[in-house]
């Protein structure tokens, strides 16, 4: 029970320094709300040069939609995957490892604190971008509205943690690889265009990344008629889906964390810096 | 030391930084992945759409372009934030019996030269396979056009990598911002006639909208029709008053800068925590 206990506080108190540090400037929650609105607002413009009028409202729900959940994967790259390869540049990591808690106590507060974060500014992407670009959606379900985006995120930020577990063994590999891992993820999970349109099995493949099924399905929610026409799979088999990824990515970050950590210890890189 | 050697082993010691950390061949494919699938997200969505063919192929050369935008310019920036705050080396760069601004030149190149690199694979595959039409109507306009905006990118970086000697956390956002300004305003991915009036004014007075325009005149023989009435001659009077006009200002500002830093002991500041 004491343990229990005492990895509860851990997961808050990594989750509490993690609101906190990212507001600790003030001129970085306007930074993160309306940097992502200027490619936001790049991308609507391309389709308002170039969409018909009859599907442009539902195009631009989907840019929005995207440029919104864009913030989670950086959030996820940067904020968890790359975490322990700043904990260690810092020399944070080795307390992390000497304190009585699992380190995946560490990874849980680090995802809820990058999630509540994160989602205040995705929140603040989806309604500036609908004012400003005067783009409508249509709510058809709020539950599975909701359902849909809980799981996504509880699957992404899974998928985070086991990204963290096999980070911290590499030094600036591993943020090479969070750099190579934006782009491509966008093209890969449909963040402006509907994924159906790179082939079914692309999409399908393409579906292992939560964020793939997670746009489809709040595209089908919220963006009318033409988002349903170039829906991937039904939205309660995404869900289905979704939760499926949650609970293996979940196993395999802690299986992960704990073979990494072995590993890093063994071969003496744990708290090496500069790497 | 001559002011080329400085060039060369500074340009020399940004590539190995930027690519010590794995093997030439994945560096490579590294340095190219990213932002060809950059392009390659704005390719889709005009695909998606079925944009008419001339204004993708004005997107094409605007997107692959950019690239040069983003890279130097925010990639100079960077280096002082790497320097001072992850190898913690930048007041030894200082105190070298070299020049500073040389240095940065020096990683300025480097970063140009992976760019070019860049940019050449992604032009060649839209133009074998995306049906992208370079027709290289005017060279001499081309290779005007690159050295000028080149010049004046990199100065623009240096004038940046001055402020960030000033700034603590807020690097990132600057280089970002002034990427994301860009990418909005100087009509790279799409004509700068769509965007309200306020913002084509604001387009019209980058210089960026002026050297992506001048690229697209010299390499599809046709450019934004928004800026259709102006002159190639205009256009390159005022690309070479950017050039010229940014690399004085980068060395002043650049100056006062560090003379600021150094003044306030802020030089070896370390804010990444």
């Amino acid at each position: 029970m004491n343990n229990l206990r005492r990895n509860l506080k851990a997961v808050y108190a990594r989750a509490y320094v993690r609101i906190v540090g990212m507001n600790r400037e003030p001129s970085w929650v306007v930074f993160t709300i309306f940097l992502p609105l200027l490619s936001v607002a790049a991308f609507v413009y391309v389709y308002k040069a170039t969409a018909p009028p009859e599907i442009i409202n539902s195009l631009l729900a989907r840019v929005i939609i995207g440029g919104a959940m864009l913030a989670f994967w950086m959030n996820v790259l940067w904020g968890m995957g790359n975490n322990f390869y700043y904990e260690k540049e810092l020399g944070n990591l080795d307390l992390y490892l000497m304190a009585p808690i699992s380190k995946t106590s560490i990874l849980l507060g680090m995802a809820l604190g990058g999630m509540f974060s994160t989602t205040i500014r995705a929140i603040a992407t989806i309604l500036l971008g609908a004012v400003l670009f005067n783009v409508s959606f249509t709510l058809e379900s709020p539950l599975s509205l909701g359902l849909v985006f809980l799981m996504t995120l509880t699957s992404l930020y899974g998928l985070g943690m086991l990204f963290a577990s096999l980070f911290l063994m590499y030094g600036r590999g591993a943020w090479h690889t969070a750099n190579l891992m934006q782009e491509p993820i966008f093209i890969l999970s449909g963040f402006y265009f509907p994924i159906k349109f790179l082939g079914f099995f692309i999409a399908l493949l393409a579906s292992f990344i939560p964020l793939t099924l997670g746009i489809d399905a709040m595209n089908q929610l919220l963006g009318g008629s033409f988002a349903k026409k170039w829906s991937l799979l039904p939205v309660n088999l995404e869900i289905l889906i979704l939760t499926g990824l949650t609970a293996v990515f979940f196993a395999l970050a802690v299986k992960a964390l704990n073979f990494m950590e072995t590993m890093s210890k063994k071969e003496g890189r744990l708290t090496l810096r500069y790497m | 030391m001559s002011i080329l050697k400085t060039i060369k082993y500074s340009a020399w010691l940004g590539w190995e930084m930027d690519s010590n950390w794995t093997d030439p061949f994945l560096f490579f494919l590294y340095s190219i992945v990213r932002p060809i699938a950059g392009t390659f997200l704005v390719v889709l969505m005009y695909w998606f759409i079925k944009a008419p063919e001339d204004l993708f192929s004005l997107m094409f050369i605007g997107s692959i372009f950019y690239m040069y935008i983003f890279n130097v310019l925010f990639g100079v920036s960077w280096v002082i934030q790497e320097d001072r705050e992850h190898y913690k080396v930048l007041k030894y760069i200082f105190i070298a019996p070299s020049n500073i601004y040389l240095y940065l030149l020096g990683r300025a190149l480097s970063k140009t030269i992976v760019t070019t690199i860049a940019v050449l694979i992604t032009g060649v595959f839209g133009v074998a396979f995306l049906g992208v039409k370079i027709s290289l109507t005017n060279p001499l306009l081309f290779l005007l056009t690159l050295a000028l905006g080149l010049t004046g990118i990199a100065a623009f970086g240096i004038i940046m990598a001055g402020v960030s000697l000033l700034t603590a956390r807020h690097n990132f956002f600057i280089g970002e911002s002034l990427a994301g300004l860009f990418y909005f305003f100087c009509g790279v991915i799409f004509p700068l006639s769509v965007l309200p009036s306020w913002g084509q004014i604001i387009g019209k007075m980058l210089p960026m909208t002026y050297w992506l325009e001048a690229t697209r005149r010299a390499l599809l023989g046709f450019g934004d029709p928004s800026l259709s009435d102006m002159p190639d001659i205009k256009i390159l009077i005022l690309l070479v008053a950017f050039a010229i006009g940014f690399f004085f200002i980068s060395i002043l500002s650049f100056k006062f800068c560090s003379n600021l830093a150094k003044k306030k002991g802020i030089l070896d500041m370390t804010t990444w925590y």
